[in-house]
């Protein structure tokens, strides 16, 4: 047939590509995983960072709440019981390979694997169906929040930010003018951290994310909070950015769990992203001391 | 500072001993009340009914659970924010309750109810909920099962370390001790 032919013409010169096929069995049985190990393990890097903290905060109160948190991550590791009764909402970071194909329905088999987590896992069910009046709990912790960015490859990230809502409770969001600056952007930072005081269970990481549009700019300030606790940003001025608001922010004087002390932080995590002429988008996003994020690479 | 023991109902004599900074263990009977639960307590006393458990001398941890393995009385219990609730408590505290744990600061006007009604805010380690799940001895689900982890429970709880908040001669320890360590420029 002429169009066969036209096709075949059209085709040649093109590399062909198998896809790689991801079963959705394996992704179930991943995010399932993940869940678990995020709500029952704290990393031993952030473990490490709360317990050169309790050396360091000077006062007698922030110390003890450090020594509890860090008890607290021995007993939940120990007994298989969650760090935090709060088993949060999960947010899922797809990074989905262009040469990958999944046989099946991928957001499906991922809040399957919330599905199994939460309820075989002893986890608590946190998402109501309705946020208006009804707000009846859907008794499986799903749906997850499922970001999904198309990236170059035959592989598929999954990272599993299940999130409290002590801290997303305290997320905020401006639309800054490109004359309100870097100071603009620290002292919107700086007051947010302010204002939530102790309610999202300092000491935190703060999430920042600069330019885009307001909706990217919260994405971007929630996805740094996967970055590994305290690495800095490659590019040297946002590094430099993320230790000024650190100092500041740790000048409040909040402390753990806003009982007083130096330790109202343990990291600022920033990025930025190109933005309009007109416009210095500004997000803050914060994870409590409780730094539960994990990935796999299928 | 040595920690307290106290028992739960709290009297009037114990509230009254209580400062801003007092470490307590409270045992003794405590309540679990979240956001939907507060919300269904009022609307029952506002439609004129009996709350599901008796509010006066009573004690209310604000805490949601997760679920117990077998063999075990209780999952994970931390407290969650008792901001979101401060809209609920002046009402409660007119209705009875004496003492309240969570974490976080509480309003202005949860505060003055604080002095007025003779009660008290007590603090517990957020995001510590395996470690307070050992001082949790008995459960017992008492009312809106419906709302999974947002039921209201009678738990028995054994030497339960919180700390002193706001008192009824207005301390609030946030404050007082979040200045001890601010430096702004």
């Amino acid at each position: 047939m002429e169009s066969g032919l036209a096709m075949t013409d059209r085709c040649k010169g093109v590399r062909s590509i198998t896809p790689r096929e991801i079963k959705t069995s394996a992704i179930t049985r991943t995010v399932a995983e993940l869940c678990l190990k995020a709500n029952l393990e704290l990393d031993e890097d952030v473990l490490a960072i709360l317990k050169k903290a309790e050396q360091a905060e000077e006062s007698p109160l922030g110390k003890e709440v450090l020594r509890d948190i860090i008890e607290n991550a021995r007993i939940a590791r120990e007994e298989r019981l969650p760090l935090c009764q709060d088993c949060g909402i999960v947010v899922i970071f797809l990074e989905v390979g262009q040469d990958v194909h999944v046989t099946g329905d991928l957001y499906e088999a991922i809040t399957e694997g919330v599905r199994q987590a939460y309820t075989r896992g002893y986890l608590r069910k946190s998402i109501v169906l309705q946020p208006l009046s009804a707000r009846a709990n859907t008794g499986d912790n799903t749906p997850p929040i499922i970001h999904t960015e198309i990236v170059p490859g035959d592989r598929l990230k999954i990272a599993c930010l299940p999130k409290g809502a002590g801290t997303e409770m305290m997320s905020r969001v401006i639309m800054l003018k490109p004359a309100d600056g870097r100071k603009g952007v620290i002292d919107f930072v700086v007051d947010t951290v302010r204002q939530a005081g102790g309610n999202p269970c300092p000491p935190l990481i703060v999430g920042v994310g600069i330019g885009a549009t307001a909706e990217v700019a919260m994405l971007i300030a929630k996805k740094v909070l996967l970055r590994r606790v305290g690495e800095p940003n490659p590019d040297p001025e946002v590094a430099g950015l993320e230790a000024e608001l650190l100092a500041k922010v740790n000048d409040l004087g909040i402390g753990p769990l806003g009982l007083g002390g130096r330790t109202t932080a343990l990291a600022v995590h920033a990025d930025v992203r190109p933005t309009h002429i007109a416009t210095l988008p500004v997000a803050v996003s914060l994870q409590c001391h409780s730094v539960r994020h994990r990935e796999a690479v299928l | 500072m040595d920690a307290i023991r106290i028992t739960s109902p709290l009297d009037d004599k114990v509230i009254e001993k209580l400062r801003a900074g007092t470490r307590v263990l409270v045992s003794g009977v405590v309540y679990t009340a979240r956001d939907a639960a507060h919300r269904r307590i009022v609307e029952a006393l506002d439609r004129g009914e009996k709350p599901p458990f008796d509010l006066k001398g009573q004690t209310i941890y604000y805490a949601g659970p997760t679920p117990a393995r077998p063999g075990r009385v209780i999952g994970s219990i931390g407290p969650t924010t008792a901001g979101r609730v401060d809209v609920y408590t002046p009402r409660l505290l007119a209705e009875g309750i004496k003492a309240m744990i969570g974490k976080g600061s509480r309003s202005p006007a949860v505060r003055e109810a604080i002095q007025k009604h003779r009660a008290v805010y007590f603090v517990a380690t957020g995001g510590a909920g395996a470690l307070l799940s050992k001082f949790i001895k008995q459960a017992e689900l008492v009312a809106y099962e419906d709302l999974g982890t947002e039921a209201v429970r009678r738990l028995v709880v054994k030497d339960f370390p919180a700390i002193v908040a706001d008192d009824i001669y207005g301390a609030d320890l946030f404050e007082r001790e979040q200045a001890k360590y601010r430096r702004e420029g």
